[in-house]
């Protein structure tokens, strides 16, 4: 076993022949926090008292989901014959959405570990990651995780990735993040396989941004690794692609707490601090330089990322408005890819339609928005943007289906993605249904092993924004695995279908389908409120449409008794708490003409799929 | 001032109906609790009971249940007796008590009438064996007419209390019932659609899928047709769910509930409203034993109404009565009512004539829908 370090490499002076920049590639679940974990102990930079699970994952949620959503670069010290070494660590988030920001994170490494449960086999988002390290051509180290468990294959899934990645199956690491067994090894083998960075140290400097992080004591923590030059505390540093020009007020290491620095020399990995407040102002793929000696050409690959999916996000209660703005605000600041403008719906009332990497995204946003914001959502059914051209010419884009133009419409362009689905052979078949029914086309079909196969298909994106990963999941038993990619617009067959109620549209319910599923929907919708929306004084019709043609019509009948048979002694005090309580649920109830609807008939009929559950809710 | 009214809770039944969520044990509930020891229990809180208001003469008593002809006759006219020694009672005063039919005699009726008693609500609920077995009631219908009869003879004031919409229950068998009632010719007809109450032997049946849930449709046919037909028989509704021939054949005890008057309920579990104050006793006969001994009054949540909660419930009795509810009430509550009051008068919820003398007074589709009414009044 290779000792700790006993002397660590000083930041801003290290050698680039004695620093390896590495990632770690694995899907959620394969341990990758946990095996971070070890390596921060085993290098000692955290002690074991303040070590807890998952310590590099701040947000409450990356550490209750199990997941990363903010990468982060650990400076650890390693010492292998007697030479002390600098590992940078640099965290890449696990999920699709953030395809751009892992892009961004292998860009800055010259090697990657590749993670794997030894007891399930590599997945789909793995695969995707995979894919992207070698387009980067970073050295690939691949290895089995959670050796430990009874159902670990080791054997099997060795043979698994030497097919993907080749070599032989003897040189895949076995480890356990859990136990530790095999991490001292991992991290000796980092040290010989992964070639150190090369750059020119005289040159001017170049830094590419890999991530930026909002923190509310310290504004915007920017991480980057030095490609080119040298960069020093005090020095006026210009953003490359908005030539925004902030001076470095203070320029460190992770290690894994901030450590202050000298600077950062060609080949190092830390984070810059310029008292800006705004994540937008340090965009993960930009190239920082300085002012004094700046550089020509900025690094390649940088691209704005572009949202995917949008959904209109209200609060229940209409008075929460200004709060639930205040609330995007703040968090703009700490996620450069969400993007928001206000918006009014008829049924749901002020709110705003935000965009997405991707429904995790989205998620993760309306959580972060109750949770820290302390605010009661409601979101309408994700959708994509369509782009849609009319008879005479016009061109209009449409992210929200309610403004779908009721004219002439000559084509209507939808997103497509090329999914890439992993699952066992045995559920080959379920999962060709899925995607036919869901408007697929298939590319390929792959054996990665005996028994897993790898499917590809080319999806209208807005198909798969919905609930496609759930029925993926529930139709595989929890074994398939999914990844997507964009691929461009294609031409769709779509309409939009208007939800009425009482000849009132509900705008929050409507919905641009594809036009053989547009009988299916309204009749799906109008089913369920039909179940939802208590009954009202009169008759409700509620209705779809696809443009002034009924497809599908159901009514609520009139209520014909609203009363209580008795009410006498204790009566009397438990109808008028009935009251005051009514009182309270008064502002929960939304109204569409005449019609009430409670807010939970919005939430449960907008909360798709799963029809039981929603009138659980209600009932 | 208010008039003063007495409430005699007596927890005891043979059997628990399936439906019934009121508080009332059978023998083996009472934990030990002695039966025989009721009176004496009822008598400590009488006397506590007149520290506290002072001596008011009783315009009514009210004995209820439970089953209060669990307790021989005799017991019910001393705890009477009790009473009007200790407040002292008004002239041409109401003294009502239940009566389960299976419980009551010719002799047992004699001497309830003979020691004050001068009305009988007998639980009669329905004249179809089926629709009696799905509640759990045990007694023998026939049995109804026979007390109902005998009590008319020695001079009660009669009324009988049906339930209509027991699960499975027909439109066919709910008018068997009201005609068979009919023919007793009794002075008042009480009339509740069942609720499936929380908690109950019913609810847990129903949530099984063992008994299909009340219609509430059907419900309300059956209200429509029991009103059109008692009208023809020459009763009127004074209340949502009463209705009597004469004014003087209304209830005057529950009357006063609607009213707001001043009432004491005691026994276990009993409510009372003194004062603009409101509690309840302690449930279990045991508990309420207990805290007597110790010479406490026996009540928890005791509440002092606020003078919108006051009006709150002068709105909400107010509404279900006949003669309706003062339009300033509304307008204390909600200065904005005018408009919901006139759409309602539209829609044929509220009577326009009585809305015009600044009444509200429910339609018969009002009556069947007056819990919305009252939301729309108050602007909720």
């Amino acid at each position: 076993m290779s000792p700790r370090a006993k002397n660590r490499l000083e930041p801003a002076k290290t050698n680039p022949e004695f620093i390896r920049n590495f990632c770690i590639i694995a899907h959620i679940d394969h341990g990758k926090s946990t095996l971070a974990d070890r390596m921060l102990q085993l290098t000692g930079i955290v002690d074991d008292r303040s070590m807890r699970a998952q310590y590099l994952d701040r947000m409450d949620i990356e550490r209750e989901r199990g997941i990363t959503i903010k990468s982060q670069a650990v400076r650890m010290p390693w010492e292998l014959e007697g030479q002390t070494y600098a590992l940078n660590m640099i965290d890449t988030p696990g999920h699709v959405d953030f395809t751009y920001e892992v892009s961004r994170s292998l860009a800055a490494c010259e090697g990657a570990v590749l993670l794997v449960d030894a007891a399930q086999g590599i997945e789909a988002q793995t695969l995707a990651n995979l894919y992207l390290a070698m387009e980067n051509d970073l050295e690939i180290i691949p290895v089995l995780n959670k050796i430990d468990l009874p159902a670990a294959q080791p054997e099997k899934y060795a043979e698994e990735l030497a097919n993907l990645i080749g070599g032989d199956p003897e040189d895949c690491l076995r480890v356990s993040g859990k136990t530790g067994i095999g991490v001292d090894a991992l991290l000796d083998k980092i040290i010989r396989t992964v070639p150190n960075p090369i750059g020119d140290p005289n040159a001017p400097a170049r830094a590419m941004i890999f991530d930026s992080v909002y923190d509310s004591y310290r504004g915007v923590v920017t991480y980057v690794r030095m490609i080119d030059g040298h960069l020093a505390p005090r020095e006026r540093i210009q953003m490359m692609s908005t030539r925004a020009v902030h001076e470095a007020l203070e320029i460190g290491v992770s290690s894994p707490e901030p450590e202050v620095t000298k600077g950062l020399g060609v080949g190092e990995v830390g984070y810059l601090i310029t008292g800006v407040k705004d994540v937008r102002q340090s965009k993960v793929g930009d190239t920082v330089t300085t002012v004094a000696n700046p550089a020509k050409e900025a690094l390649k690959g940088y691209s704005e990322p572009l949202p995917m999916v949008f959904s209109g996000i209200y609060p229940i209660d209409g008075s929460d408005y200004p709060n639930l703005r205040d609330a995007l605000d703040k968090l703009k600041l700490s996620d450069a890819a969400l993007v928001y403008e206000p918006e009014t719906s008829v049924a749901l009332g002020f709110g705003f339609r935000c965009g997405f990497l991707g429904l995790l995204h989205l998620e993760i946003v309306t959580e972060r928005l109750e949770r820290e914001f302390g605010l009661d959502l409601i979101a309408t059914a994700p959708s994509v943007v369509y782009e849609v051209t009319m008879d005479d010419g016009r061109e209009i884009t449409v992210t929200n289906p309610s403004e779908f133009p009721t004219g002439k419409v000559k084509k209507v362009l939808e997103p497509m993605v090329r999914a890439t689905i992993l699952a066992p052979k045995d559920y080959v078949g379920v999962i060709m249904e899925l995607c036919q029914g869901r408007r697929g086309t298939m590319i390929d079909m792959q054996y990665l092993g005996e028994d897993r196969v790898q499917l590809r298909y080319t999806l209208p994106l807005a198909e798969i924004v919905f609930d496609f990963f759930d029925h993926l999941k529930s139709k595989t038993q929890g074994y398939g695995s999914l990844d997507y990619e964009e691929v461009g617009l294609a031409e769709g067959d779509l309409v939009k279908v208007d939800i009425l109620l009482q000849g009132d549209q509900v705008d929050a319910f409507s919905a641009i389908v594809h036009r053989d599923k547009a009988y299916a929907y309204g009749v799906l919708m109008t089913g369920k409120l039909r179940e939802l929306i208590p009954r009202q004084q009169f008759e409700v019709p509620i209705q779809a449409a696809v443009g002034a043609r009924i497809i599908a019509r159901e009514s609520i009948r009139a209520m014909r008794k609203d009363v209580l048979a008795k009410c006498y002694g204790g009566d009397i005090s438990r109808k008028r708490k009935l009251l005051e309580k009514q009182k309270e649920g008064k502002k929960r109830m939304k109204m569409v003409g005449r019609v009430e609807v409670p807010q939970e008939a919005f939430i449960a009929a907008l909360s798709n799929g799963d029809e039981k559950k929603a009138d659980k809710k209600i009932r | 001032m208010a008039t003063f009214h007495a409430y005699v809770h007596v927890p005891f039944c043979r059997v628990r109906c399936g439906y019934c969520d009121f508080n009332t044990y059978t023998a083996t509930e009472l934990n030990g609790y002695p039966q025989t020891a009721f009176l004496s229990h009822l008598r400590t809180e009488i006397a506590l009971s007149l520290e506290q208001v002072g001596r008011r003469e009783l315009k009514t008593v009210f004995f209820g249940g439970g089953t209060p002809t669990l307790l021989p006759a005799s017991e019910l006219v001393e705890a009477l007796s009790v009473l009007v020694d200790s407040f002292g009672l008004a002239a041409g005063a109401e003294i009502t008590t239940e009566a389960n039919p299976d419980t009551v005699d010719e002799k047992y009726l004699r001497e309830l009438r003979q020691g004050g008693f001068n009305r009988i609500s007998f639980g009669m609920q329905s004249a179809v064996p089926e629709v009696l077995a799905t509640l759990e009631r045990t007694h023998d219908p026939d049995s109804v007419a026979r007390n109902v009869f005998l009590a008319k003879n020695q001079g009660f004031k009669t009324s009988v209390d049906l339930i209509y919409g027991a699960p499975g229950e027909t439109m066919d068998q709910w008018k068997l019932s009201v005609e068979v009632a009919l023919a007793m010719e009794p002075d008042h007809i009480s009339a509740y659609a069942l609720i499936v109450e929380p908690g109950t032997k019913l609810a847990r049946q129903i949530s099984a899928g063992e008994k299909p849930l009340p219609d509430e449709d059907l419900q309300a046919d059956k209200y429509e047709w029991l009103e059109s037909r008692l009208e023809r028989e020459g009763f009127h509704w004074y209340e949502l769910s009463n209705w009597s021939k004469i004014a003087e054949g209304n209830s005057g005890h529950n009357m006063a509930y609607w009213r707001g008057q001043d009432w004491w309920g005691f026994g276990p579990g009993a409510n009372s409203h003194v004062a603009g104050r409101r509690w309840s006793n302690v449930k279990h006969p045991s508990n309420y034993a207990q805290l007597l001994v110790d010479g406490s009054i026996p009540s928890v949540d005791i509440e002092l109404l606020t003078e919108t909660q006051q009006l709150e419930e002068r709105a909400m009795l107010g509404l279900r009565l006949r003669e309706g509810l003062d339009l300033d009430v509304v307008k204390k509550l909600n200065p904005q009512c005018a408009r919901p009051v006139s759409e309602m008068v539209a829609e044929q919820l509220i009577d326009g004539r009585a809305a015009l003398q600044g009444r509200v007074v429910l339609t018969l589709r009002g009556r069947l829908l007056a819990d919305l009414v009252l939301r729309k009044i108050l602007g909720l």
